[in-house]
């Protein structure tokens, strides 16, 4: 039992964090509670704690909207936090899409589609070049662009207001990302993971590897999500420093050997060299 | 060494290529789906909401003033809705704007897209002066005009008399009734649909259209000459002259010249 609690814990807390969250969102609408309301695009907390989406905000500067002052600081707390807990962290421990892309990845593992299809024909850099398109397009049609297609907002919003069709673009991505490519949406496309990327570059908490408890089995690099920011495991004892890394922590769950660990950044580099 | 520099660039230069193609094909099918949904022009919005054009562009979709309306009137557009997504609207035959002295759906707008200056008059809130849309009546349909006596819309108006007003006519029809008829005014009128929910015909006879797509504009060409609050319209007008073959002399050399006649 204590093992079953050790290999899935940050599991368990991220889906607690996922739908605690929405379900407290549900909350404020079908109930009328007033801890958290809105949603995650931009919501109140305890009606005083304006909270906003930086990316949306992005978004909106370069539609040349007018920026009140409550939506400039409700991105700011989310852009500082994030820079403290791991920008990708959004993705991980509170995004509702990660429910089902990482369903669908667990199926694809589970009935071996990755063993036949090994080659990824696609690069996960896409994400920088929709991010940079959705800016483009806010700006030349003076709307927020991704706001208006994103199967995220869709969900959380669906889920809290009443989902309409928007069950159809949850499926295309499930499906998309069992058949055609692994990890598709949250790992190549989604613009919004690739914002957090960019924010989670200079982010606090770390995963840290420990290259002499390594045994090699690789377990970490068949759960991650990103594989490419593992490229250190068994190599070399250092954090893992890409802003790509969602910090879900699976692969410090799996990992039966304390090879790897949520750590601190140094901010200060350590002279190792000079005694 | 110098053939493999060459293959190099060239796969550079086509993994670059075929990068910015699929960036113009995405961009283009993108920005044409957004330009599509954002084109519905008969959203009713709620009280204080800016022009549609900034709108679209400012509200976030966070629903707050969807969970702030005590009367479940506003709605966010879902997928299939037919309307911008995410955005917030109401259906006022359903469930119309009952108009709440404290409006509470406009001070927790995050972004200004509901503008709280819009609905202030001296400093208090005053949901008598939104502006979510305009009363429209089908004169075909409406009742009142057939002659049957209804004035379900003139009661149920919570700006009652100004909003709308009953219009007394002889019925030449029977030479001894009345039409009492309903008009409605654009200037009291805030569009909260109260009369559209309370039309009695099958489909309502009086329903509510944003402004800019029940109005039409008078322009700068004409000018109530006898109301001096009019003529203020005229005072950021510039002037622009069209000279014509005809025009470009003055009437009276006009007349004069001959052509060259003598």
């Amino acid at each position: 039992m204590s093992t079953l609690w050790n290999k899935y814990r940050y599991l368990f807390f991220r889906r607690t964090t996922q739908i605690g969250l929405l379900f407290l969102y549900f909350g404020a609408n079908a109930w009328g509670w007033t801890l958290l309301m809105g949603n995650l695009s931009s919501s109140s907390l305890l009606k005083t704690v304006p909270l906003s989406d930086p990316y949306a905000v992005l978004q909106m500067i370069a539609a040349g909207a007018v920026l009140a002052t409550d939506l400039v600081i409700g991105a700011l707390i989310i852009t500082i936090f994030y820079l403290i807990v791991g920008g990708r962290a959004f993705c991980s421990w509170v995004c509702p899409i990660n429910l089902v892309t990482d369903a669908a990845a667990l199926l694809r593992r589970k009935i071996g589609v990755d063993n036949f299809a090994k080659k990824q024909p696609a690069t996960r850099n896409m994400r920088y070049w929709v991010l940079a398109l959705s800016l483009i397009i806010s700006f030349a049609m003076g709307v927020t662009a991704f706001e208006f297609i994103s199967p995220i907002s869709m969900l959380h919003r669906g889920i809290i207001f009443g989902i309409g069709f928007g069950w159809a673009a949850v499926l295309i991505i499930f499906l998309f990302d069992l058949l055609v490519l692994k990890n598709g949406w949250c790992g190549h496309i989604c613009p919004l993971g690739g914002f957090y990327s960019l924010v989670g570059k200079f982010s606090l908490i770390r995963v840290d590897h420990t290259q002499e408890n390594c045994t090699l089995c690789m377990k970490c690099k068949v759960v991650c999500p990103e594989q490419q920011v593992l490229y250190m495991i068994g190599k070399e004892s250092i954090p893992v420093l890409s802003g790509e890394c969602t910090n879900c922590a699976r692969c410090i769950e799996v990992c039966d050997d304390d090879a790897l660990n949520f750590s601190i950044r140094k901010l200060v580099k350590n002279n190792k060299s000079g005694e | 060494m110098n053939n493999k520099m060459h293959s190099d660039r060239r796969k550079f230069i086509l993994r670059m290529a075929r990068g910015a193609g699929i960036a113009a094909l995405g961009g283009f099918v993108w920005s044409a789906y957004v330009d599509e949904v954002t084109a519905s022009q008969l959203m009713l919005r709620p009280p204080g909401a800016i022009k549609e054009e900034d709108f679209l562009k400012t509200c976030i979709k966070c629903g707050l003033c969807v969970e702030a309306c005590p009367y479940d009137t506003l709605l966010l557009a879902k997928p299939g809705d037919h309307k911008p997504l995410g955005t917030p609207y109401f259906i006022p035959r359903d469930i119309p704007c009952y108009m709440c002295p404290d409006i509470p759906c406009v001070p927790v707008c995050p972004t200004g897209a509901l503008n709280e200056a819009s609905v202030t008059t001296n400093g208090k809130l005053d949901i008598n002066i939104a502006e979510m849309g305009l009363a429209v009546i089908d004169r075909e349909t409406c009742i009142a005009f057939w002659g049957i006596q209804c004035d379900a819309c003139y009661r149920a108006c919570p700006i009652l008399g100004q909003a709308i007003s009953v219009e007394y006519n002889k019925n030449e029809r029977t030479g001894k009734h009345a039409y009492l008829t309903p008009v409605v005014h654009a200037d009291a009128c805030t569009g909260c649909g109260l009369c559209e929910k309370a039309c009695v015909t099958e489909k309502a006879s009086i329903f509510v259209l944003p402004k800019e797509v029940a109005m039409g504009k008078a322009g700068n060409y004409y000018i109530k000459g006898w109301d001096k609050n009019d003529e203020k319209r005229l005072e950021d007008a510039t002037e622009i002259k069209t000279q014509t073959e005809i025009s470009k002399d003055k009437a009276v050399d006009s007349l004069n010249d001959a052509g060259g006649l003598y």
